[in-house]
């Protein structure tokens, strides 16, 4: 039990103390001790129930629920008041009746209901704490040395106390999702996510941000209503409000149906799928550490981590079709949309909700192996995505923007942390690296699952993913002459969080096939019994050797083939009119033109408002539609 | 790992830069013919290659011929696991990988023409791999295994159900080989719009190197054409590389009879091919077949 | 032997010709005459091109972009002035802005004279070429380590 509570109670003391203290003196080793004390007590925590399998703990406390529902309250009166200075009337009304329905649901429903066990652990769940753990914190000791930064090119009010006590809140509300059997509990720590995310993208208090802020609370308040719907539609029927009891029901008779259904709403709308991607792509004007702990490794795994518990639940119903469409077409459309991005966050944050897709997309399909790919997606996308968001925030106030268009040689001026970004790049989408292996598990499972649009959604998706990835690495590894080095005045800390993600991006590589034989089958086969026999066929161990010999590869050639001797070098083909800077040529009257080079965006074909506006009007129908059979009743 | 393996690994590294050499020639003389020249001697790709290598090196930059050796590796990694018998789709992402380390190269020298071809690249990456993925469920589907070995030596001509992927690997594969209509990126005619493509800033030994590694790629694609074929008997060996060397044949009459296509055709018709012949022939051995 | 006199591969400028010989030039490449047989490619890239075959004179515009070009190709290579123009300046010797021949600019090693000069001659200039290739290849292999070697005695192909 106790770790369990340090990590629920720890960070919220920690944040508490963040808030009061102004100094940066106190901050910084502040944050660097209690990053260091969750890190190791998340490893703790799984290196202490990992024998055990699943653990509940019947953790109770009166007057909690009382006290979760007061904050509920105040939160909704906050962000009434929020909206009347703004005017901003959305996201206040949606608060009301969320607030509303909660109130109804505590007031006649509510009483008598005690849930067993309000707590537990499982393998899915040592996964999502080590990853929140780990990452979460990481991320924090980068917005030290990030902010400092932020704060001196913004000029407005210092508010860091401010954001350092939403991170430290946020991580305390992860680890409450992940661990909540409650329902109402979890559903307490899923609406804290929210409020943490929405203060963090208005903390620059721009129009701009005000307005995503509240973009980014009325889409995930309608997934809290569905949230709340749902508890009070199964508890109405069931009266229980235990996740493990929902698992154990099955999918028969609306009254189990229907509160999946709105879950999954609820996870998809989390998971910034289609038609709510918007939000996450407004999102991307928050600071940069932000970015990469809520909107890309931590909240949107959220929707993802409960959209893989209720799996076993998934598969070939309904539900299941719905939700595997769903992620299936937000994989393909939001990587074609990728395309036509030169802003690296938006790119960043487009890839984000399409590999989001992929693991809603495993889930709907909810086998044995469809779980295992989306699992392993999980893990990989939130160390691999972190990494990249954080080296895109250090390039940015390096070189003073985020384009991609103005990393131009960024090997020359940046050469570290270009190559810690080859290597994250290299990580989304190139063979030996994890996100390919659970790509290519997906495709496997879609294949044995027989879904052609899947299938096609995958391949085309992916197609279209190596195309965006690549021309971006190409930017980085351009090498211009007579660069200046700019990366000296990087904090040490940001380096510090770089070279640790880097690395664990290639360890988890190494160390995927331990990962998935000691947390991930263990959870499977607890959920799902003995692995199929194909599975095993194809991911068997002579493949983890050709990948590693791979990976070992890759990390020999750089250090066999590079700093050899120098060869004559020539200047480069500019049709003979080269002015012998590599950057400028003789043009027409003999006027000095300068060479600029740009990369491809294809916008008549990729632009984002196409497939956001293909995206929606589809998705929309899929969920308008599942909604409609679900209660008229129909099942498959 | 099987004996069968380690000969496979040892033929193709032996024969596949000869065999590759040649039927580089004999595309040249082909040529050559049907624009009634005589042409080169068939060996003089290989000439090409040693000349080449007797260069001096001019390099633009430090890094350029590590990631041209990268991607020729890469790309005999690819081969040998294909000619190992091993796992089809690994293949695939592993000449992705070779055909980006291609790209990085290109890219790196920051040179404009180097560069649009780079991008005519990626472009054309992005237009056959789904098209490439197809193909290799499509050997699932129809034998039952990803296992090159399995598909070699399993009964049934894979070619009979997977007709329309076989037409449409055809369609990819002249991109594959840059050819005529879609040398978008290399220019591999001499004096086009964008000099040498790709390859511009390449000289000497790297593009030596590049040549080579073409060469080994050849060969693995004609082994998946073989591969269409085999159904365990000699006979369907025989039959299976008389196939690879006609449609081989077939991509040296399109690379001749047709000039280049505007660039949107490319990605047009070759996601057009994947989804008509690509998806419709895998429907069918999903759900009929 | 060096395999460099079997494949050379050709970068053809045109200084400041009529076209004249470039029209010759590219005639070389037709099925009448089919310079491939010798495994010479027409390459538009200096980067790989073992033969510097210049048109028309060099011109104050012009002189800059030729010595860049011969520059950027990786040694051992020849320059083969075509026609009277590259040669010499020919009938354009004494405009205001034309320098001379080809030799004003880089160090020519065959000279093919003709106005225009013939598909004949061209290929009779590129194979005396090929002979200076393989006498080059021959003293950088014997001469490495030492200073750069002086050019090889020009050549003169017969019209």
């Amino acid at each position: 039990m106790s770790p369990i509570a340090f990590l629920l109670l720890f960070p919220l003391v920690i944040a508490i103390l963040l808030l009061l203290i102004r100094s940066d003196r106190v901050r910084a080793p502040l944050v660097y001790v209690s990053a260091t004390a969750i890190i190791i007590a998340s490893v703790y925590t799984v290196c202490r129930y990992l024998n055990d399998g699943t653990t509940m703990f019947d953790f109770s406390w009166e007057p909690l629920g009382t006290l979760m529902f007061a904050v509920e309250v105040i939160l909704c009166i906050t962000v009434i008041c929020l909206g009347y200075k703004y005017k901003k009337w959305a996201a206040p009304v949606l608060a009301v009746i969320q607030t509303a329905i909660g109130t109804w649901f505590e007031l006649t429903q509510a009483g008598g209901l005690t849930a067993d066990h309000n707590l537990y652990i499982d393998e899915l769940s040592m996964i999502m704490v080590l990853i929140i753990g780990i990452i979460g914190s990481l991320i924090t000791v980068y917005a030290v040395g990030y902010m400092k930064d932020f704060q001196a090119h913004d000029k407005s009010k210092d508010r860091r106390p401010w954001f350092f006590f939403v991170m430290y809140v946020f991580l305390s509300a992860m680890f409450g999702i992940v661990l909540s059997n409650n329902l109402m509990w979890m559903f307490f720590f899923w609406e804290i996510t929210t409020f943490c995310s929405f203060f963090l993208i208005g903390y620059t208090r721009t129009d701009e941000a005000i307005h995503n802020a509240f973009l980014q609370l009325k889409l995930n308040i309608i997934g809290g209503i569905a949230f709340i719907v749902a508890i009070a539609v199964f508890v109405c029927d069931q009266h229980v409000v235990e996740m493990d009891k929902l698992l154990e029901c099955g999918l028969s008779g609306i009254d189990v149906v229907l509160p999946v259904a709105l879950l999954c709403l609820a996870g998809i709308v989390k998971a910034a799928q289609m038609p709510f991607q918007s939000w996450l792509l407004g999102a991307m004007v928050a600071p940069t550490p932000t970015s990469a702990l809520l909107h890309s490794s931590t909240m949107v795994k959220a929707g993802v981590f409960l959209l893989l518990k209720l799996a076993p639940l998934l598969g070939k119903d309904i539900v299941g079709y719905a939700v595997m469409t769903v992620g299936a077409l937000t994989f393909l459309l939001a990587s074609m949309a990728a395309v036509s991005q030169s802003n690296a966050k938006r790119v960043l944050a487009y890839s984000t909700i399409a590999n989001l897709g992929l693991i809603v997309a495993c889930a709907g399909v909810g086998t044995y192996e469809a779980v295992w790919a989306g699992i392993l997606l999980m893990i990989f996308h939130a160390i691999t995505k972190s990494l990249m968001f954080l080296s895109v925030g250090t390039a940015e106030h390096h070189i003073g923007s985020r384009n991609i268009e103005d990393m131009d040689g960024l090997f020359e001026r940046m050469p570290r942390l270009a190559a810690i970004m080859i290597i994250g790049i290299a990580g989304m989408f190139l063979i030996p690296f994890g996100m390919l292996i659970s790509k290519w598990a997906a495709l496997t499972t879609f294949v044995e699952s027989e879904n052609l649009v899947l299938i096609a959604c995958l391949i085309f998706g992916s197609a279209v993913t190596s195309f965006y990835w690549t021309k971006w690495l190409g930017k980085l590894v351009g090498v211009v002459a007579h660069c200046e080095n700019v990366e000296k005045t990087v904090h040490k800390d940001e380096w510090a969080v770089l070279d640790i993600l880097t690395v664990l991006v290639i360890a988890v590589c190494f160390g995927f096939p331990l990962l998935s034989e000691y947390i991930v089958s263990p959870y499977l086969i607890h959920v799902f019994g003995n692995p199929p026999e194909a599975f095993l066929a194809i991911f068997g161990t002579e493949y983890v050797w050709i990948l590693l010999a791979m990976l070992a590869l890759l990390i020999i050639l750089p250090i066999a083939l590079l700093n050899k001797s120098k060869k004559p070098q020539s200047s480069i083909y500019m049709a003979g009119l080269n002015n012998g800077d590599n950057q400028s040529y003789t043009g027409s009257m003999g006027a000095t033109v300068n060479v600029t080079l740009r990369n491809w965006y294809m916008e008549s074909w990729f632009s984002n408002d196409r497939m956001d506006k293909i995206g929606v009007v589809m998705t929309v129908l899929v969920i308008v539609v599942t909604f409609a059979l679900v209660l008229a009743g129909v099942t498959l | 790992m099987n004996w069968y393996s380690l000969i496979g690994v040892a033929l193709f590294l032996l024969l596949a830069p000869a065999i590759g050499c040649l039927l580089s020639g004999i595309d040249r003389k082909i040529t050559a013919r049907m624009q009634r020249r005589v042409g080169p001697p068939v060996l003089q790709p290989y000439y090409d290659v040693r000349k080449l290598i007797e260069k001096d090196q001019l390099a633009v930059n430090k890094v350029v011929d590590y990631y041209v050796l990268c991607s020729f590796l890469f790309t005999i990694f690819a081969g040998c696991i294909f000619f190992a018998g091993g796992d089809l789709l690994i293949v695939v992402f592993t000449s992705t990988l070779a055909d980006v380390f291609l790209v990085l190269a290109a890219y790196s020298c920051n040179s404009p023409y180097a560069q649009v071809g780079a991008q005519r690249e990626i472009y054309q990456l992005m237009a056959y791999e789904p098209m490439l993925l197809l193909t290799m469920i499509g050997f699932y589907l129809a034998k039952g295994s990803y296992q090159m070995w399995d598909i070699l030596t399993g009964s049934g001509v894979a070619l009979w159900p997977m007709l329309g992927l076989f037409f449409g690997f055809l369609f990819i594969l002249t991109i594959k080989f840059r050819k005529s209509p879609f040398d978008l990126s290399t220019s591999e005619h001499a004096h086009q719009d964008i000099v040498k493509g790709l390859t511009t800033e390449f000289s000497g030994k790297t593009l030596a190197v590049f040549e080579v590694s073409h060469w080994f790629e050849t060969v693995l694609l004609l082994g998946v054409v073989f591969l269409f074929f085999a159904n365990g008997t000699l006979w369907s060996y025989i039959l299976g590389l008389i196939f690879a060397f006609l449609s081989f044949f077939l991509e040296i009459i399109i690379d001749n009879s047709f000039a280049r296509m505007k660039w949107q055709v490319v990605l047009k018709s070759s996601w057009a091919v994947a989804a008509v012949l690509g998806l419709i022939n895998i429907a069918l051995l999903l759900w009929v077949l | 032997m060096t395999y460099l006199t079997k494949s050379p591969w050709i970068l053809h400028y045109d200084g400041s010709s009529c076209n004249g010989c470039d029209i010759e030039v590219l005639a070389s490449l037709t099925p009448v005459y089919d310079i491939e047989r010798f495994g010479i490619i027409n390459t538009g890239d200096p980067k790989q091109a073992d033969i510097l075959l210049i048109t028309g004179s060099v011109n104050a515009q012009s002189i800059s972009v030729v010595k860049q070009l011969y520059d950027q190709m990786p040694g051992p290579k020849v320059v083969i002035a075509v026609g009277i123009c590259a040669c010499t300046g020919g009938v354009f010797r004494h405009c205001y802005n034309v320098l001379g021949g080809v030799d004003k600019a880089i160090p020519v090693d065959v000279y093919v004279p003709g106005c225009a000069a013939r598909p004949e001659a061209i290929i009779d200039g590129v194979v005396k070429g090929l002979a200076i290739l393989a006498e080059k290849e021959k003293a950088e292999k014997e001469g490495k380590g030492k200073a750069a070697t002086a050019a090889p005695p020009a050549a003169e192909a017969k019209p």
